[in-house]
């Protein structure tokens, strides 16, 4: 690669706004996870290979709570399910690309990354929509290719900053004293990601029942009450949705 | 609280969660060839997965049933949960609904 290409920029630079929420949320995702016990390297690896804010402070939360393998394992994946929405949105997009770079490209597939990768495509003309078919290799330089490189640049340079956020957060994690209470910054990381998404009744639906059902099952074993609340939540959101439709 | 569990636990939980967050980021990117789009039934309940997780995750670290109605929402976890659900609410800002939740956890710390 003898130049950065300009897609490529242009996607970092529409990173910016986003890092405000994004550096918090990793350095808590690092404080998090050196207050849960795990070390240094665990606590990076974790931001790594996982690279999901939510899912990573729910398995870091469920560990220093000694819950169950599988139920932490369930339950991260259970919070990462949503994005095989934002896989099957942008896959068109990615059709013309080679296996092996398809992997990369979905392995930094974020909220984040998915939100600016689809409004840049959705926001050109349509000449670029998944159906216009027939796209030259990636590295044609034909318009495809512009897209996939500010897909890359804002994804990429998104996922170095969450290492960088987590290594200062660890850093940070083992000097503050536990009596300030930062733990609770997790769960208002979380309530943030939780507002704006009660956008419509179901929505809220599924947010009440969820979120009392998991109360109510605080005491159970193995953490169920969460994926309890998970699971009632989600039905009772499709209960609604189905109703308000007929 | 810290885990009790080994590093080799720790590490295994950190790959699996890593291998099968890949496998979901990749399903469709992967069978794109094969099937056009997700169900519709299955859409239709991920639309309400972030809302149901995220609230079943938070819920039952600002509510704490106490003996009492009073007890239970004068406690300062829940009135920080308040003020930041507020914040958030107007803001739409993660760092402010930080910074809100914390210095209500605080304040109301120091004054009960």
């Amino acid at each position: 690669m003898p130049t950065v290409p300009d897609g490529f920029v242009a996607g970092v630079r529409a990173t910016l706004p986003l890092l405000l929420g994004l550096i918090p949320f990793g350095l808590v995702a690092g404080v998090a996870a050196v207050d849960a016990g795990l070390s240094p390297a665990q606590a990076v690896g974790l931001s790594a290979i996982v690279f999901a804010g939510a899912s990573q402070l729910a398995t870091v939360d469920l560990l220093a709570k000694d819950a169950s393998l599988p139920v932490i394992v369930v339950t991260a994946v259970v919070i990462n399910l949503r994005m095989s929405m934002y896989s099957a949105s942008i896959a068109p997009y990615f059709e013309a690309l080679r296996r092996r770079w398809s992997a990369l490209y979905a392995f930094v597939l974020t909220d984040m990354s998915y939100a600016l990768a689809i409004a840049e495509f959705t926001d050109e003309a349509g000449d670029d929509a998944p159906d216009a078919a027939d796209q030259p290799a990636p590295d044609g330089g034909a318009d495809g290719s512009g897209h996939r490189w500010y897909y890359l640049g804002a994804a990429v340079f998104m996922w170095l900053v969450w290492q960088l956020a987590t290594i200062v957060g660890v850093v940070l994690g083992a000097s503050i004293p536990e009596s300030w209470g930062v733990s609770f910054a997790v769960p208002l990381v979380f309530l943030s990601l939780l507002v704006p998404e009660l956008s419509d009744r179901p929505r809220i639906v599924a947010a009440l029942v969820g979120g009392s059902v998991a109360v109510a099952g605080a005491a159970w074993p193995l953490n169920l009450g969460l994926l309890g609340g998970a699971l009632t939540g989600v039905v009772a959101g499709v209960a609604v949705e189905g109703r308000e439709a007929t | 609280m810290t885990t009790t569990y080994g590093p080799l636990a720790v590490w295994a939980v950190v790959l699996v969660v890593g291998a099968l967050t890949f496998a979901i980021r990749y399903s469709f990117i992967y069978l794109l060839d094969r099937v056009s789009g997700v169900p519709p039934r299955l859409e239709r309940a991920l639309r309400y997965v972030p809302a149901a997780v995220l609230a079943a995750l938070v819920a039952p670290s600002f509510v704490d049933p106490g003996p009492t109605v009073a007890a239970t929402l004068l406690d300062g976890r829940l009135l920080a949960g308040v003020v930041a659900a507020g914040v958030a609410w107007i803001t739409e800002n993660m760092f402010a609904t930080l910074v809100a939740g914390m210095l209500t956890l605080w304040t109301v710390g120091f004054v009960l």
